[in-house]
């Protein structure tokens, strides 16, 4: 029982930090940014190639992974979703979908179908309490969840830049009528997203770690549900919906069915959303009329 | 034609196309003059066109955002197979055992239409999204457990693998779990995909320009201006839902036909995401662009694949570059002043004669 | 207005695409040279003709046969379908890359017999299979390696069966990919086969008290395999205590499937899975320190050759395989040398699947030339080469050497005999049991 607990939450530490990226650039663009798991893919490549290759040392790797990563998220963010600043967000949408494609083959083209066996990034002891243990994978990823959510919070909420943003995510011509420059302001959410992304390529990689062209897919959708899960746009919420998936998928798995395991986790949102249409801590939508 | 209304106007063009295509390819099939590639994709392209005019419904007319669509599709397929396989040694005729296949395929993708929307239309924007896409994984997961046989004795279920079915020896595996449906005979022919093509754009044209379709639509624009006119919103959301689940069911049964084998995982979340390509490049709500978005997007991965290895790479580039050049105001602005410019030239010419 | 422009603009550009293209592959049927992924070997096999043909260890024997009494003249045109992207992408890359590197050599045996190889994805998919498929018939395909995952095979094998077009599949296991289709030939074992023989294994050698097994139960490989293994284990009274799956959407956290495992006191479990999934699996048994044994099939060779994969957690593990890339007869050696110049990898069985594929099809054609004084493949159409094969492979005195097995001779059903060969992980190695 407290087995599958510590698991459930270092898989849903995992999900969590997948989530923090996707609700941010949410909260912020208003666009649901299927690339992201994609940018993780890209980030633990990055990390892989640097301590494998080049033979960097841990941190200086997973620095170089972040850098690339955010620069990567520059890019995209000004070649393929700046020019649809003014159109539907459906339409960024499938433009997303378009880079989520293309980061993909272009790493089969680079780093070959073949996987990759990642190398454990935090070799630690295990925690051990009693005859329960912890790997040290989990509790980094879930310091890390804890450390990022705790910045990007502040972040938003004290810092002029964070300011920005929440302005923008509120309205963006009202914010524009105010001397915030926008396009750079929604740039450095993608900046921003991105390196976590990096983050998360590397915690991911490094808690299951084999790493191919579709390794960020199907993290992402969950990812993406988890923030959904926990209140689409709020940091918090993300970090919460991450770890209950995690527990949730476990614990499914473990008393129910592991066939049936997406199905149950899947349920159990629909249930959640049913009772609580926002999400766990989401915001309620007030109507204008 | 001066009697006709404009949206009359549109449906019947709509109808042209899907004849002349049928036609031009007809004759070039009887003539043996088409390549086995793109005959070979005349019934998928036909499939993908009926997929992305019943979201079109959800997205475009109803305007709920919907990732889940492949889920019915796959219920349609399955279903349908399943008919198809228990009547072989009933009916004799083919078409009838087509027809019947689809029918079953529509009714319980309709039925799951009905069980899902129940709840999800209750949501709005992105979390109907993600409940839509959460049943969508709910279906293939279930379908993968799933185990369907067929011996003297009638259909046999089972959820945990294919012996504990406990039929005769004379029985049929239908639905094997993740292995899908195997050994399916062929039924569909491009002719009957494209009258399904026809029945499904007569269905969704008439519903549009229909008093129920006015609702659908005032509901999409402002629903609670709609509510307050006495408008019944969940009654025509759920209708939207529910007959463009049906639909994507027919043209699961249809696409299962064509092939000897179809497994669950086929009608994952990327093929939703695929059908919303379509719809969202052929112009949200605009019908006759999801169809021509479907065929041409369902052709553009074969026409690539002279690029060998940079495939993939270049379809993404170019559906990047698409979605840039027809949503961004100074791309848009550009192509208006291309056009005018030809209007222009065009008119002068004529005003020389 | 704009948009009705728009549209018929789209509408005239898709006739005219679509025209084009009727017209483009009227042409390729003449002319082969332009289109697809043509492995363009015939300049260099030219010059280095003799050469290659001396120092090939492989290629020797074949050699031997093709100056017998009848020659083998004139180019086949010979497809391959398989993921070459997407998620499967590594078993067809490796397919296409092995029997790339087996055509190769043939056509350096020879300037009068050369075999053009062309390549199409399928990303895994029956759709794409048979889109792929269909591009290789219009390219003027003779014959069809492939397709290399089972639900593609199933899909396109119906349709090669329709159309009378040979098809050797090199790792499509299921026996649904033969069964009631006399055309198609599977390379590998089948799942039956597999299931039984490692329950037999198992069994025999008294491996384990208490056996549980892994699957996943979206795959439509690793369910067969687990069907015929939980059938031909109630039969022979093993004592299967945990059955769990995973599926390729939740296949990075094993601990609960592990756990159970454990809970339940299986000493051995068993794996018939790819070997990616796998890894993960050992990697999290080794932490949560669960000391127990493995048994794959087929689908886990490939471990050793994980890129930064640590060998020792592999330390033990039994797998039933036709193939292992140290193994030290010649043409192993020659094919692993030349894979890993061509791709930088250690070939995997996929990619001496797909090897012994092309060689199989060569000494078929060379067999047939054989009996009956000589044979030219220009200009056969694939619905006679298809007869003029299956009666070679349904020969019993038919029999191939490859590297994935000696003497594979095959039945009329379809379905390959060779030995399953047991291996065991030691020190990194594969060694024999």
């Amino acid at each position: 029982m407290l087995n599958y607990l510590i698991n459930g939450i270092s898989l849903g530490s995992v999900y969590a930090i997948i989530a923090l990226g996707y609700t941010m650039v949410y909260g912020i663009a208003k666009m649901l940014n299927f690339a992201h798991g994609d940018v993780i893919m890209v980030g633990g490549y990055i990390s892989f190639c640097a301590t494998s290759y080049l033979g960097l040392p841990v941190i200086p790797s997973v620095l170089l992974s972040i850098f690339v990563c955010t620069v990567l998220g520059i890019v995209i963010e000004r070649l393929a979703y700046k020019p649809l600043r003014a159109a539907t967000s459906l339409a960024v949408l499938i433009t997303a979908i378009g880079v989520s494609y293309f980061l993909q083959n272009a790493a089969l083209l680079i780093w070959s179908s073949n996987p990759k066996a990642y190398p454990n990034m935090v070799a630690l002891p295990p925690l051990v309490i009693g005859n329960t243990q912890i790997s040290a994978v989990s509790l980094v990823t879930i310091i890390a969840c804890i450390v990022i959510m705790v910045a990007l919070t502040l972040f938003t909420n004290k810092t002029k830049m964070g300011k920005a943003m929440r302005a923008v995510s509120e309205d963006k011509d009202a914010a524009q009528l105010m001397g915030i420059n926008v396009n750079a302001t929604i740039s450095l959410t993608f900046a921003i997203g991105s390196g976590l992304a990096a983050v998360a390529g590397v915690l991911l990689c490094s808690a299951y770690p084999t790493l191919m062209p579709t390794t960020g897919a199907m993290p992402g959708i969950k990812a993406f549900t988890a923030a959904v899960f926990g209140g689409i746009g709020s940091i918090p919420g993300a970090m919460l919906g991450g770890i209950l998936l995690g527990i949730i998928e476990i614990f499914g798995k473990a008393y129910i069915s592991t066939q049936l395991s997406d199905a149950i986790v899947f349920s159990v949102l629909i249930l959640i959303l049913l009772v609580k249409p926002t999400g766990l801590l989401g915001r309620k939508i007030s109507e204008k009329v | 034609m001066k009697k006709l209304s404009k949206s009359a106007r549109s449906s019947f063009i709509n109808y042209g196309i899907v004849l002349v295509f049928f036609l031009i390819f007809q004759i070039m099939l009887s003539l043996g003059r088409l390549s086995s590639s793109l005959s070979g994709q005349l019934i998928p392209i036909c499939t993908y066109v009926i997929m992305a005019l019943s979201l079109n419904l959800v997205v475009g007319i109803s305007g709920e955002l919907s990732l889940g669509h492949a889920g019915f599709m796959s219920v349609g397929a399955f279903c349908g197979v399943i008919m198809a396989t228990c009547m072989q040694n009933v009916i004799g005729a083919s078409w009838l055992r087509l027809i019947l296949s689809i029918a079953a395929g529509a009714l319980c993708a309709a039925a799951a239409g009905t069980i899902i929307g129940v709840p999800v239309l209750r949501l709005r924007g992105d979390y109907l999204a993600i409940v839509t896409l959460a049943f969508g994984e709910i279906i293939k997961n279930i379908l993968n457990c799933l185990y369907v046989g067929v011996d003297g004795h009638g259909l046999h279920v089972s959820m945990k693998d294919a012996v504990s079915l406990g039929m005769e020896a004379d029985g049929i595996t239908i639905i094997n779990g993740p292995m899908g449906a195997l050994g399916i005979k062929k039924l569909s022919t491009f002719v009957s995909a494209v009258i399904l093509v026809l029945i499904v754009l007569f269905i969704i044209q008439n519903l549009v320009n229909s008093r129920s379709g006015r609702a659908i639509k005032a509901i999409r624009d402002n629903r609670i201006a709609a509510e307050s006119c006495g408008i019944n919103v969940m009654k025509y959301k759920m209708m939207a839902f529910v007959v463009s689940a049906a639909m994507a069911g027919a043209a699961g049964a249809l696409y299962a036909l064509n092939y000897s084998t179809v497994v669950p995982k086929k009608f994952d979340f990327n093929t939703s995401i695929l059908i919303l390509v379509f719809v969202v490049l052929g112009g949200i709500g605009n019908l006759r662009g999801s169809m021509i978005a479907a065929a041409v997007l369902t052709v553009l991965p074969e026409m690539l694949r002279q690029f060998q290895d940079y495939r993939m790479l270049i379809y993404a580039v170019v559906l990047i570059l698409v979605m840039i050049l027809t949503n961004n105001c100074n791309a848009k602005d550009a192509m208006i002043r291309v056009k005018d410019a030809v209007l222009r030239r065009n008119r002068s010419q004529e005003a020389d004669k | 207005m704009k948009k009705k422009l728009l549209a018929m603009l789209l509408a005239t550009a898709m006739v005219c695409s679509v025209t084009a293209c009727g017209g483009d592959s009227a042409g390729t049927a003449d002319n082969s040279a332009d289109a697809g992924e043509t492995t363009e070997t015939t300049d260099d096999a030219a010059t280095t003709d003799d050469a290659a043909a001396a120092d090939d260890g492989a290629a020797d024997d074949a050699a031997a046969d093709a100056t017998g009494s009848g020659s083998l003249t004139g180019t086949l045109k010979l497809g391959v379908i398989g993921p070459l992207t997407g998620a499967a992408a590594l078993y067809g890359n490796a397919v296409d890359s092995g029997s790339a590197i087996a055509v190769e050599e043939i056509n350096a045996i020879s300037s009068d017999f050369q075999i053009e190889l062309n390549s199409q994805d399928d990303e895994h998919d029956a759709e794409k299979s048979v889109n792929a498929y269909n591009n290789l018939k219009d390219w003027g395909a003779q014959a069809i390696i492939g397709c290399v995952t089972t639900t593609p095979c199933v899909a396109v094998a119906s349709e090669a069966n329709a159309d009378r077009m040979f098809m050797l599949t090199p790792s499509a296991s299921a026996t649904d990919v033969t069964k009631g289709k006399d055309n198609v030939y599977q390379l590998c074992f089948s799942d039956p086969n597999q299931g039984s023989a490692s329950a037999q294994y198992i069994s025999d050698n008294g491996l384990a008290e208490k056996v549980a097994v892994i699957y996943n139960n979206s795959d439509a490989y690793s369910t067969g395999i687990y069907q015929t293994f939980q059938t031909a284990a109630e039969s022979l009274g093993m004592d299967v205590v945990s059955v769990t799956t995973f599926t390729d959407d939740t296949a990075n956290d094993f601990s609960v499937q592990l756990t159970e495992a454990q809970n339940a006191g299986a000493d051995l479990i068993f794996l018939p899975i790819y070997y990616t999934p796998a890894s993960l699996i050992m990697q999290q048994a080794a932490s949560m320190s669960y000391d127990v044994k493995f048994f794959g099939v087929d689908g886990m060779d490939g471990i050793l050759s994980l890129e930064g994969f640590d060998t020792s957690l592999a330390e033990g593990v039994m797998l039933l395989t036709p193939f292992s890339a140290d193994a030290t007869d010649d043409k192993t050696v020659s094919f692993v040398g030349k894979y890993q110049t061509a791709n930088g990898e250690i070939p995997s069985q996929f990619a001496a699947d797909g090897y012994d594929c092309a060689y199989a099809m060569y000494a078929a054609l060379t067999y047939y030339a054989d009996k009956n004084g000589g044979f030219n493949v220009d200009g056969v159409s694939y619905q006679d080469l298809c007869e003029i094969l299956i009666s070679v492979f349904s020969d019993p005195s038919f029999s191939v050497d490859g590297i994935t097995g000696e003497g594979m001779t095959w039945t009329a059903a379809g379905e390959v005999n060779k030995a399953p060969k047991a291996v065991v992980i030691k020190d990194g190695a594969y060694a024999g049991l």
